[in-house]
This record gives C-alpha cells, structure tokens and sequence, in this order.
C-alpha cells in the first residue's frame, strides 16, 4: 500500500497575527510556524497502516522551501521520502489550485490512499481534501476518528453533529482526513531525526507535474481582498465581592432585561 | 437572476439554520430573482412546508429512501443535476459538516468559487460579490472577493444572520433528477450512532455553557450538563479540559477544537487562553465564572462574576430554571 499524507505549514497556535498598515496582506513573517496539527495525526495513522500492511509512507506538501522543516518532521516520525512542489510561483493560491497540484502527485504516484488532516488551522477552509476526492474520482470523509482496512474496503467512522459518530464503507482509493482523536501521534526519536535528514526529499514544480502556472492561477477564483481585525468588545460588567447568589441573579436578570438573549 | 439554496435535513428535521440560508438569499436578490430551495431526503414533501415565509420563490425536493441520510457521491450528484437544470447565478447553505462536504465537492465538480464560513455578505445588483470571513480561528477577518463571472458557491456560519418572515407565497414541486445506482458503490453512509447528546451540534448550537480544567474530573461536568438542559444549551470545554481527559474531543471550543457563535456563551472556570478565545469570540452575549478576577476571559466578557464555579452554576440553574418558567 502506498500512502501519500498532504500536510501544510500552519502559524503557531498562540500566534498573534499581524496585518499590513495598508490592510491588504497579513504580516506572517515573523511568526513561529509549525505542523499543520491535524496533519500529526494523518501521519501517524499512515505509519500505523504501514506497520500492519507494508508499503510505503510519502509526506507531499505543496509550499514555499520553509515547509521542509515539515516535510522533515514526518521524516523523523518515520515516513519514508518526502515530495515538496514549490508553490513560490503563485502570489495567490486556492484550495481547487491545491488539488490540482496534488491530484497530479497522487497519479503520479499511484498512491492507494491519501490521508490529510481534516482542516488546516490557518485559513480553516476544510476544502482541499474533498476537491482533491473531486478531481480524482475518490471518495472522502472528513474528521475520521477510526480507520480499519480490509482488503479494497475501508470502515471509516466520523464525528458527526451533536456527538453522533457516522459509520462509512469506503471503496479505496480514498481521501481520508484525520481528526485529533484518531490516534496519539509519536514523538519523533533522536535516532529518527537523524535519520531524517538522509531520506529523499525531493523538490518539484508544477510543470515537473505536467502542469501549467498560467492555467493555476486561472483556479484562484475568490481572493482575500483586505483584512481586519474583529471589533473589539466594549468593556463588560465584572461583578465581584458580593454573594454569589446576588451576583448570579444580578446577571441572569441582566441576561433577559439588557441583553435580550432569554 | 436565480439562487440555490441548499436546505440541510437530519434525522427528516428541517434544520433550523436552513432558514437563516434563506433569509440572506433573499436579502442578495432584494426580490430581483427568485430563490430556489432544494431538499434532499426521504419524505421530504412535508419538510418544504416549514421552510414557507423566508423568501424561498420554489421548495424542490427530492424524496427517495436512499436519500434519507448523507450520501456523499449520492448527494453530489443531485445537487450538481439540480444545478444544471435551474442555472443558478449562486448556490448558498449554511456552513456544516454536510455543506463543508457536498458543497465543496460540487464546487470542484463545477470548477466554481466557493466561499465558505461568512458572517457578513456584499451584494452588487442582485449579486453577492464575497463577504467577510474569519480566519484563524477568528483572530483576523477576511474580506473575500470572488474574481469571476460564473456560477458562485457560498456558505455562512450559522446565526451571522437575521432570520426574518419574509411576506410572499412559495410553491413546493418535486425535481425529478436521476438517482444513480452506482453512486453508493464507492461509498455509503451504513449506521448513525447515537452520540451522548441529541443537542445541537457546538457549531450551530444557540446556546453554549462551557467549562475549563477546574471542573477536576468528568463527573463534575454534571453540574454544566444540568444547567445545559434548563437552558436548552450545549456543553462545551476547553483544550485544557479535554487534555486532561474530562471531556471528550467533540466538545472542545477553540482553535484546535470547533469554532463556535451562538447568542449566548457562559464560560466556566475557563481562563481564556488565546487559542480558547478565537474560538468563541464572535457569541454575541460571553459570561464567565471565574475564581480569578484577572483571568483574561474576563477582557471579553459581557458579564463577569468571580465566583467559584460549584457554587455558581448550581445556583444559576436554578434561576434559569425559576426565570425560564415564568
């Protein structure tokens, strides 16, 4: 079995973002990136089917050079060669642009099995993994809290709403993506990380992948024209010192009378 | 100019957020257009009744057993035939772990734009142009664009909008689509268990009382449970709470857990660590209990009580209860 896990690089999550002074780009430089935390566990679920059922463990990122640190992280946890294609050319991106890149990876490579995690913090789109089904012909499920393969089939179940859990019969090839509780995710051992550095870490770009720049960046449909930060509360009430109970109830009628929201 | 809207049944129960979807396809084509409802189910001819006086022009549905839950090839299916007969300019739904599925799959189907997650809209002459969305986990917002002509995919977080009775009559047709046979061979939806709480899902849940590490174990998450019931809310956690083993990952609220924007958010023994507060920054009313009067959750709290958490909740059920009967 040959598995592809796609992971992003993500900022930090106590990162403080940061915009331009003109409003039109956010000032990431600066900020401390890490593993897309979601895709963690994308990884450690290709290394645990890889541990039963053999075969091979690929981690594919398409990024800017940095994303090596990443790529190198699944490297250390035990994955076995790494693909970056180099998204340097495009000033603007989307999730179809993403899939399309990727979708060309996973032919290329023949994968049997796709696995992401089920969104990336950063932009929280939970897109890229269900086009990159689309244009393959695969099926998807998303937020998977357990995966058991037999043979071509897959048992795939998901948190769904209201924590009910939906059950799936999945044809492979799939995309699946990864949710926090599908496993604990290894540390990456000393020896691991050492070991890291000799795997193949192989660097592409689009046209390596049969692709043309030009006919991407006609994929970026919607773009992200200026940003802002939420607006800030007013300063809210604090009560402290009395009674509990006076307080409580102070609030609860507060709630109705002011707020309107009982 | 025409609009889709997508109308999300689960378990034959219209959602609720459904409506919202409608009420802004209305308020896109300010009557210049008609919005077409499109439901997808098993006896789903009842359903389209309750989605009357929100502006929908046409309830179509589609009633057939396999329908009855989410099928994903199935439902895209559907949805992208529906599309090609009605033409939409627009197709809109409310953000939700079906929508970010099957609309997003139909998007790349249909090499159209999709939007996800907005919580306001911009509209030219009938069209919507893009809308704000939050990013981060809401510590920034985007103002997105779309950049093409065609057909455009957008989704909204449930309870950004008015929902509003919207005068005018609506006619409920069934669309005749082909159901393809093959469409569940790759896969299918086979079991729905039932999870712990039947409550609305944290997302698009109205009402959240949440609760941090100092709740101390999972048993004491009782006392969120009961005041939950009496509001009609759903139980939250933080990351700290969930680490530590007393709630379960579904529940926690913030950047690596949901994104949440209900009405009214009661926050409890909860710090507000910054990852905790993107998540449920945008709730409309924030009260937090906290023992520690310089907690950050306190800087974006509409009622703050520094109280302890055991003493408090017990008691602010029974207000709730003494004040919600009234």
């Amino acid at each position: 079995m040959r598995i592809i896990v796609c992971i992003k690089q993500t900022l930090d999550t106590e990162a403080q973002i940061r915009i331009s002074e003109d409003g039109k780009e956010l000032r990431l430089q600066e900020a401390k990136t890490i593993l897309n935390p979601y895709d963690e566990f994308a990884i450690e679920e290709a290394l645990r089917i890889q541990e039963k059922a053999g075969g091979e463990v690929i981690v594919v990122s398409f990024g800017p050079d940095s994303v090596k640190e990443q790529i190198l992280r699944g490297l250390a946890m035990g994955a076995d060669r790494g693909i970056l294609i180099s998204s340097v050319p495009f000033r603007q991106s989307s999730s179809l642009l993403v899939a399309t890149v990727l979708s060309k990876i996973v032919e290329q490579e023949k994968a049997d099995l796709v696995l992401c995690g089920k969104q990336g913090i950063d932009e929280d789109n939970m897109q890229v993994g269900v086009m990159l089904a689309e244009l393959l012909g695969w099926p998807h499920v998303n937020a998977v809290t357990q995966l058991t393969l037999s043979g071509p089939s897959a048992h795939v179940e998901r948190e769904a709403e209201g924590g009910q859990i939906e059950v799936y019969r999945v044809e492979l090839p799939a995309v699946l993506g990864a949710h926090k509780s599908l496993n604990t995710p290894r540390y990456a051992s000393l020896p691991g990380i050492m070991k890291a550095k000799k795997k193949p870490l192989e660097t592409k770009t689009v046209s390596d992948l049969g692709l043309q720049e030009s006919a991407l960046q006609q994929l970026v449909q919607a773009v992200a024209v200026s940003y802002e930060f939420p607006p800030k509360k007013p300063t809210g009430k604090l009560f402290k010192g009395g009674s509990t109970e006076a307080m409580v109830a102070e609030v609860v009628a507060l709630l109705r009378t002011e707020a309107s929201v009982l | 100019m025409n609009i889709l809207v997508f109308l999300e049944q689960r378990d034959n129960v219209l959602k609720k957020s459904s409506l919202e979807a409608l009420c802004v396809a209305h308020h896109i084509l300010q009557g210049a257009g008609t919005v077409e409802a499109l439901i997808l189910g098993e006896e789903t001819q009842a359903l389209c009744q309750q989605a009357e006086g929100f502006g929908a022009t046409t309830c179509h549905y589609v009633d057939a057993p396999s329908l009855r839950n989410y099928q994903p090839l199935l439902y895209k299916e559907l949805v992208v035939q529906a599309a090609q007969r009605l033409q939409p300019d627009c197709i809109l739904g409310m953000t939700t772990p079906l929508t970010r599925d099957l609309l997003t799959r139909c998007a790349a189907h249909l090499k159209a734009p999709i939007l996800t997650d907005l919580v306001t809209v911009e509209v030219q002459e009938g069209r919507l142009t893009g809308g704000k969305k939050p990013l981060y986990a809401g510590k920034v917002l985007a103002n997105m664009a779309f950049q093409t002509q065609g057909l455009r995919i957008a989704t909204f977080r449930p309870n950004s909008f008015r929902v509003q009775k919207i005068p005018g009559t609506m006619t409920i047709q069934a669309m005749q689509l082909d159901i393809p046979g093959t469409a569940m061979e790759k896969i299918a939806l086979t079991e729905i268990r039932k999870g712990k709480s039947q409550k609305a899902d944290l997302t698009e849940a109205s009402r959240i009382i949440s609760g941090g590490r100092s709740l101390g174990s999972a048993d004491n998450f009782a006392i969120l449970q009961q005041c939950a019931d009496v509001l009609g809310a759903t139980v939250g956690a933080s990351r700290a709470a969930v680490d530590a083993g007393y709630a379960t990952h579904d529940m926690q609220v913030g950047q690596t857990g949901k994104t949440v924007n209900p009405t009214l958010y009661i926050a409890c023994g909860i710090s507000g660590a910054i990852q905790h507060v993107a998540g449920m920054r945008t709730s409309k009313i924030i009260v937090a209990i906290n023992k520690d009067p310089e907690a950050p959750i306190f800087s974006i709290t509409d009622y703050g009580i520094v109280a302890d958490l055991f003493e408090a909740v017990p008691i602010l059920t029974k207000k709730l209860q003494e004040l919600l009967k009234e």
